[in-house]
């Protein structure tokens, strides 16, 4: 009679695990002004902002960190640490006049000596690499006065400005990647990994200071208690549901909708053997549907493209190669006998498991490459794994991801995929592409350098460098008692213009 | 079939005698509940009502009905036909992991039972370690070695129940030891491994068989706990666990969807607990 007790008990337990995962974290917060964010990965790979990689680091750094001009959320650059800023004639000098009585969290005043410094550490990180690719072209960086910083460039850049918000940290700390400080409205106070990372508003802020007291960020690594940890309020917010998430949380959520300005694809690794081959890729890209992974993940919601670029970018965005394939599962049988593969192959995806949406397109494309004889093995993985294993070792067949624009330019987009870029990840090599790539840098003329950025995109799509599917849909669940979200055309939450609702 | 009762009647066997005793009605429950799951799985290995991983965006979470018995997920896919290969799937591996468990504890246990001394003292030590570690967590520490995948879980599992048999073994061969029919058997001059084997293994049938059960038990549920966290099985396989896990975001909207899993979960598990309590009380007396 024991071992059936203990036997009944340990099927409680298990049903109770699934009922209580609902109840688990702080709720009836009297402190109203703390809001817990819902992120789905921690800040694994560094704190300091010239470093950090991954987007989902980057999102939270944001509201830590500002550089000289900041984007806002209709996608125009703002002055910032910098109050003006002019450009000589030949567009090779520019000269910011900084703003006065900007502090540091750490309560020191910004001087014009911490501009060149971050600037000139992003240009040279110690060891010959520069941090930021686009400070290459930079020939000196001076500081006439105190409240000046002139930089003066090799070459023309019609998009330099963009690169001016990177982020400006004080000379004299030398641990940015365990102490951050930074301009921001909001300053750092701790991280626990693989559970948040607090912080508080910057009361000295230069500009309109934010409304909430305290920000959590409260990594959940596994996308399937998202809607849990949301309805039993361990979060007040998590800014990726999926459209299945925000139908499960009624009307206690406002659900915000815009899109996620990522570039998500299966990104192929171009060292894997079969890949070499442009027609295995094609009939890849032949064999997918779009709209259907569209209907699937996100009610059809999503847009769909067709190269490495998004519609935010509308002066980028080509939205004819769209159909560069459509889905045609003959043809695609047809692409993979003639490079022999008449019955197909197997390949594996390996997917971070805390991204539900990349894990459900995952499985929607493993059924669709059924179709024409190809089996997709996936593999989950957890989100340091993806980030070593895969972005740094690139050591995987394929992957499906989605890939944001670090500034608000084509070049943040395109860079990646130039054969020597650092962030080549999918080690896509292509003569014709680097050449295109090289004649948009050297073009001096806005409508010249849209045409060299559109010929990339094309021999992207062509060559079926990857296969692309849509621009996610951002559906952000809100808790009712916060409102004031905005999206940004990068890939950001500001937390600072968000408040309160008064009940 | 009267000519089989016949044979039967001759052969002199201890579970024969089981057999022929009043069962419990616990007994009979357990034999119902496991026989419908094994032939809800069989059948599920043949034919499913659909194909357990078609996708079809028209019956996305679509609810109970004649067409989908137990509904749909969120890819449209049959909830029933993926619980039919789900626990295929499950009990596969629970299979393969009592299969591992039980054929290194037998060896383990019995040479550590039956030569005692040293080698028992070596053994059971290093049993006593490995037991130390909830088996749970001894599995996750083997999944990161080998990697996740079903045949990886099967290995990992198995090793963290090896423990538990080699145990059981032991301490059943230790009483024997002192028998008189294994003290003549020594005498004539038999082989250890033959006396370990021939001899000891099926007099001890009885007791390996309940708690042969308990562990198949315990490993449809690390199986489904391991799955759950997201580390055993991949998707699109369907199994017990990683559907729970998928039916966790839909418990408010489709509860019906966990419930399913877990019913089913529920009913494989007591099915096989009433068989090994049946079992082990029938021959209590």
């Amino acid at each position: 009679m024991k071992k059936k007790s203990s036997k009944i008990i340990l099927l409680m337990l298990l049903s109770m695990t699934i009922a209580l995962t609902g109840c688990s974290g702080d709720k009836a917060e009297e402190n109203s002004s703390t809001i817990t964010v819902g992120i789905p990965q921690d800040i694994e790979d560094s704190l300091d902002p010239h470093k950090a990689v991954a987007a989902g680091t980057k999102e939270v750094l944001f509201n830590v960190y500002e550089g000289l001009v900041k984007p806002d959320s209709v996608g125009n650059l703002n002055p910032a640490i910098a109050s003006e800023y002019s450009v000589s004639e030949d567009g090779k000098t520019y000269t910011f006049k900084l703003r006065e009585g900007v502090k540091f969290h750490d309560g020191t005043l910004l001087g014009a000596d911490d501009v060149k410094y971050s600037i000139e550490r992003c240009m040279d990180d110690g060891s010959g690499t520069a941090l930021v690719e686009a400070y290459t072209n930079i020939e000196s960086v001076t500081v006439p006065d105190k409240t000046t910083v002139v930089i003066q460039l090799k070459e023309e850049d019609t998009e330099f400005l963009a690169y001016m918000t990177t982020a400006i940290i004080p000379a004299s700390n030398k641990t940015p990647d365990t102490v951050p400080i930074g301009t921001g409205p909001y300053r750092y106070i701790s991280r626990s990994p693989q559970e948040n990372i607090v912080m508080e508003r910057f009361d000295e802020y230069w500009g309109e200071a934010a409304q909430i007291q305290n920000v959590v960020f409260k990594v959940i690594a596994n996308a399937d208690t998202i809607t849990m940890n949301l309805k039993g309020g361990a979060v007040d917010m998590y800014p990726r549901v999926t459209s299945a998430q925000a139908a499960e949380l009624g009307d206690e959520f406002t659900i915000e909708e815009g899109t996620m300005n990522l570039v998500q694809a299966l990104y192929l690794n171009h060292n894997t053997e079969v890949f070499q081959d442009v027609r295995v890729r094609q009939a890849l890209c032949y064999a997918i549907d779009p709209q259907e992974i569209m209907q699937f993940v996100s009610d059809g919601k999503g847009v769909e493209i067709g190269s490495s670029m998004f519609p935010t970018f509308e002066k980028y965005f080509m939205k004819e190669l769209n159909d560069v394939y459509n889905q045609d599962l003959e043809k695609a049988k047809e692409l993979l006998a003639e490079a022999g593969y008449p019955d197909g192959f197997s390949f594996t995806i390996t997917v971070p498991s805390n991204y539900q949406q990349h894990v459900d397109t995952a499985q929607i494309l493993a059924e669709e490459f059924k179709q024409i004889g190809v089996t997709a093995q996936i593999e989950l993985i957890e989100w340091d794994s993806w980030l070593s294993d895969v972005y740094t070792d690139r050591n995987y067949e394929s992957t499906v991801i989605g890939v944001d624009a670090t500034s608000l330019t084509a070049r943040a987009l395109l860079e990646r995929f130039t054969s020597d870029a650092s962030g080549n990840f999918v080690l896509y090599r292509n003569a014709d592409y680097d050449k295109a790539f090289e004649n948009a840098m050297n073009a001096t003329d806005e409508s010249e350098k849209i045409k060299y950025y559109k010929e990339c995109e094309t021999i992207l799509a062509n060559d079926a460098a990857n296969v692309y599917i849509q621009d996610l849909p951002q559906l952000v669940a809100v808790n009712k008692k916060f409102a004031g979200y905005e999206f940004y055309p990068v890939y950001v939450q500001d937390i600072s213009k968000m408040y309160l609702v008064e009940k | 079939m009267k000519q089989f009762f016949k044979q039967n009647h001759k052969t002199d066997n201890s579970i024969r005698q089981m057999l022929r005793k009043r069962k419990s009605p616990m007994l009979i429950t357990g034999i119902v509940m496991t026989s419908i799951v094994l032939l809800f799985v069989l059948i599920g290995l043949i034919v499913t009502p659909y194909d357990s991983e078609a996708m079809d965006a028209t019956s996305k979470l679509a609810g109970v009905s004649w067409k989908h018995l137990m509904g749909c997920d969120n890819f449209g896919r049959d909830i029933l036909s993926r619980v039919m290969k789900g626990s295929a799937t499950t009990l596969f591996i629970a299979m393969g992991t009592v299969l591992i468990g039980i054929a290194f504890g037998i060896v383990i246990g019995a040479i550590a039972g039956y030569f005692g001394g040293l080698a028992d003292e070596v053994l059971m030590r290093m049993n006593d370690a490995a037991l130390a570690f909830p088996s749970i967590l001894l599995a996750l520490v083997l999944i990161s070695l080998f990697g996740t995948g079903r045949y990886n879980i099967i290995l990992a599992l198995g090793i963290a129940f090896v423990p538990s048999f080699a145990r059981i073994v032991r301490s059943e061969f230790i009483k024997q030891r002192e028998m008189d029919y294994i003290r003549q058997a020594e005498l004539i001059g038999v082989h250890p491994f033959r006396i370990m084997f021939v001899h000891m293994l099926p007099n001890s049938a009885r007791v390996l068989v309940s708690s042969l059960l308990i562990g198949f038990n315990n490993a449809v549920l690390a199986e489904a706990g391991l799955s759950f966290l997201g580390i055993g099985v991949q998707p699109p396989d369907a199994s017990l666990g990683r559907m729970l896990s998928e039916a966790q975001a839909y418990l408010f909207s489709r509860p019906g969807y966990a419930l399913c899993v877990g019913g089913t979960l529920i009913f494989i598990v007591l099915g096989f607990s009433f068989l090994g309590e049946g079992i082990s009380e029938d021959a209590k007396g």
